[in-house]
């Protein structure tokens, strides 16, 4: 479950001056469910994601995630959730199994339990032809595929994906399609940002549109289809994007 | 503390992975002396060695009434006499010989009567050759007008010794590892500060602002070690490194010291008269420069992950950290300059001081009221350090700048 309440980020830069990059956002996830965080580029989604993941800590508001509170419990909510974004790369000079291994241990794991979900994760993604073959040799597909595992090991209830399947081949991405809605099937509380909209067609059981760094409508598709009386997903979002979108630099 | 120690072990599996990083931290500090220090001795030796072989080709200019100290001067066996030409000056300029020898008119007539003139050896200043040509003309010259004085004394049937009421002579009472440590110890400050510096700037790099580089720094920070633990394993791995190369300099200092002892490649630097420096690095020397090194690497090492991770990729924390270097190796250097002693102001300014006490503790010096003092304030500075890099890790403007 995670609970988004009034979630705000702003930074200082040089030449704009404040930056409200995530301003007043609040939703509600739950267990079995896939929201979908979709927007274009600069519209809040990565920092958003990133708070809740507690890499970045909210200027106002805050959020639960399995009842911890990320800003009281950074480290509590991170051992409850899995982050993955095209950003969180592998350490080059450590294996697929060592790389896996390495958060296993940061989790708490202990080395029998480790070993078994290693091998078990292993079996299930059929990464065991390149378990001892270092991060830096493994092919784009393989790296994917280490991630995931980086993230599974725990096994964590909350699932944060950030535009993941940005810049991947469609094989490449297909593959972290399937296994986001495995995760739902698995019961985990799922949330994805993106601005595909097959994606968020193919996955989603709520959307929010975001611009600005605030929610602009929020709920399942076939709502807010009703709602905007549009049928094309494309249209939709632009209906509701449009009057809000500033040109900006990023 | 368990994470910190999982994150110093994942570290270190990737830095022994990292061929820069192996090669700062084992090979560098374990060649830079053999090579500079043995290579330099050498080279020295070999020259003033080479300049001492050589017979150098000396002109006596004028002198053609003057046979007798014509004649002395050819019978000198360390000297190559050649006639003389009117360009003697350009010659000696032109290092085609190494000295000349002007000689007075009437010289053997005047020095017959009583008193001759002054012989006037024309060198080129500065340089070793000619400066060791002169010098032996010098003697040998001294040596003939001292034989004359004694046989005039003795025609008079005076005693010898009128001329020489006493003698002086020079010796050193110093004992000999403190007379060589006086410069050897300014060598060593100098590489345990760069080799301190050296061995912990790859990995500080590497593992700051070269994890934003690959993109992990945000795969790290999602996981639930926290950010004091994770730079206190990164710091540790960075601190190792440094110790390591601080250690293997101090050995390497050590064997090659008392090789060079042994081969007796000083022995040609010196007159054969003179004993030969003391140049072994004994182990008690070793052992407490490589104690006060460690403060000095948690220094350099908290610092060097302080400023690199301000930097968003490997060549942008290397343009920031190679400017430091210099303004590093000013108290290093200070600290090899010719009377620059320890004081109490000099105890405290970081880097010169413990350059400084380096210094003394290869000489064999050991004030304790200076080494606590020194250690003591190192360690502030270094405790300083570490803190700034604890806090820069909690910072979001240092660790996602863009």
């Amino acid at each position: 479950m995670i609970e988004a309440l009034n979630l705000c980020k702003r930074f200082q830069d040089k030449k704009r001056g404040e930056v409200r990059a995530v301003d007043g956002v609040s939703f509600i996830c739950r267990p079995g469910e896939i929201y979908g965080l979709l927007g274009a580029n600069g519209a809040g989604k990565t920092t958003t994601l990133r708070m809740l993941a507690t890499i970045l800590e909210p200027t106002e508001g805050t959020a639960r995630l399995c009842g911890h509170d990320i800003v009281e419990h950074p480290e509590r909510v991170r051992a409850n959730c899995g982050f993955l974004s095209t950003a969180t790369a592998l350490y080059p000079r450590l294996t697929a199994q060592e790389m896996v291994e390495y958060f296993g241990k940061l989790n708490g794991l202990d080395a029998v339990t480790l070993k078994k979900r290693i091998d078990d994760i292993f079996d299930r993604l059929d990464m065991n032809d390149f378990r001892d073959r270092r991060c830096d040799k493994l092919s784009t597909g393989m790296k994917q595929k280490t991630s995931i595992a980086r993230t599974l090991v725990h096994d964590p209830p909350v699932m944060i994906f950030d535009e993941p399947t940005l810049g991947l081949d469609i094989m490449t991405a297909r593959t972290i399609i399937e296994f986001i809605r495995e995760c739902r099937d698995r019961g985990k509380t799922v949330i994805f940002s993106t601005h595909v909209m097959r994606e968020v067609e193919k996955l989603c059981d709520n959307v929010g549109i975001i611009q600005g760094g605030k929610l602009l409508a929020e709920g399942t598709l076939e709502q807010l289809r009703q709602r905007h009386g549009e049928n094309d997903l494309e249209e939709l979002f632009v209906k509701i994007v449009a009057p809000h979108y500033v040109t900006e630099t990023v | 503390m368990r994470n910190i120690w999982i994150v110093y072990r994942k570290e270190l599996t990737e830095s022994l992975r990292d061929r820069r990083t192996l090669i700062t931290t084992f090979l560098v500090p374990l060649l830079i002396i053999p090579v500079l220090g043995a290579g330099f001795t050498a080279v020295m030796a070999g020259v003033i060695g080479k300049a001492k072989k050589e017979k150098p080709s000396v002109m006596i200019v004028g002198g053609t009434d003057s046979p007798g100290v014509v004649a002395v001067l050819q019978n000198y066996s360390r000297i190559e006499a050649v006639p003389a030409t009117p360009d003697w000056k350009n010659k000696i300029i032109d290092k085609e010989i190494r000295a000349a020898v002007e000689i007075p008119e009437h010289f053997d007539d005047e020095l017959a009567k009583g008193h001759a003139g002054t012989i006037k050896i024309d060198i080129y200043g500065g340089e070793i050759k000619s400066e060791l040509a002169a010098g032996n003309l010098e003697n040998y010259l001294k040596e003939y007008r001292d034989n004359i004085a004694t046989e005039r004394l003795e025609a008079n049937h005076l005693p010898t010794d009128l001329l020489k009421p006493f003698q002086v002579r020079r010796e050193s009472v110093a004992p000999p590892e403190k007379e060589a440590g006086a410069i050897l110890g300014g060598i060593i400050a100098y590489a345990l500060i760069l080799m301190c510096l050296n061995g912990a700037m790859s990995p500080a790099i590497d593992l700051t602002a070269g994890e934003k580089e690959r993109g992990t720094m945000e795969t790290i920070l999602s996981s639930p070690v926290s950010r004091t633990h994770l730079v206190l394993g990164k710091f540790l791995l960075v601190l190792t490194a440094s110790m390591i190369t601080a250690l293997l300099l101090m050995v390497s200092a050590g064997v090659s010291s008392t090789v060079l002892q042994k081969s007796h490649t000083l022995d040609q630097m010196t007159e054969a008269s003179e004993p030969a420096p003391h140049f072994a690095l004994g182990p008690k020397a070793i052992v407490s420069v490589v104690i006060m090194a460690v403060p000095l690497a948690v220094l350099f090492s908290a610092g060097l992950i302080t400023i690199a991770l301000f930097a968003k990729s490997n060549k942008e924390a290397q343009s920031y950290i190679a400017p430091l270097m210099f303004l590093v190796l000013i108290p290093a250097v200070a600290a090899m300059l010719p009377g620059v002693d320890l004081t109490l102001k000099l105890a405290i300014v970081p880097l010169l001081n413990v350059s400084l006490l380096c210094k003394e503790l290869v000489s064999g010096e050991y004030h304790w009221n200076y080494i606590v003092l020194i250690f003591a304030s190192t360690c502030v500075y270094a405790a300083g350090a570490l803190f700034l890099a604890v806090k820069m890790f909690q910072r979001e403007s240092v660790l996602f700048r863009s």
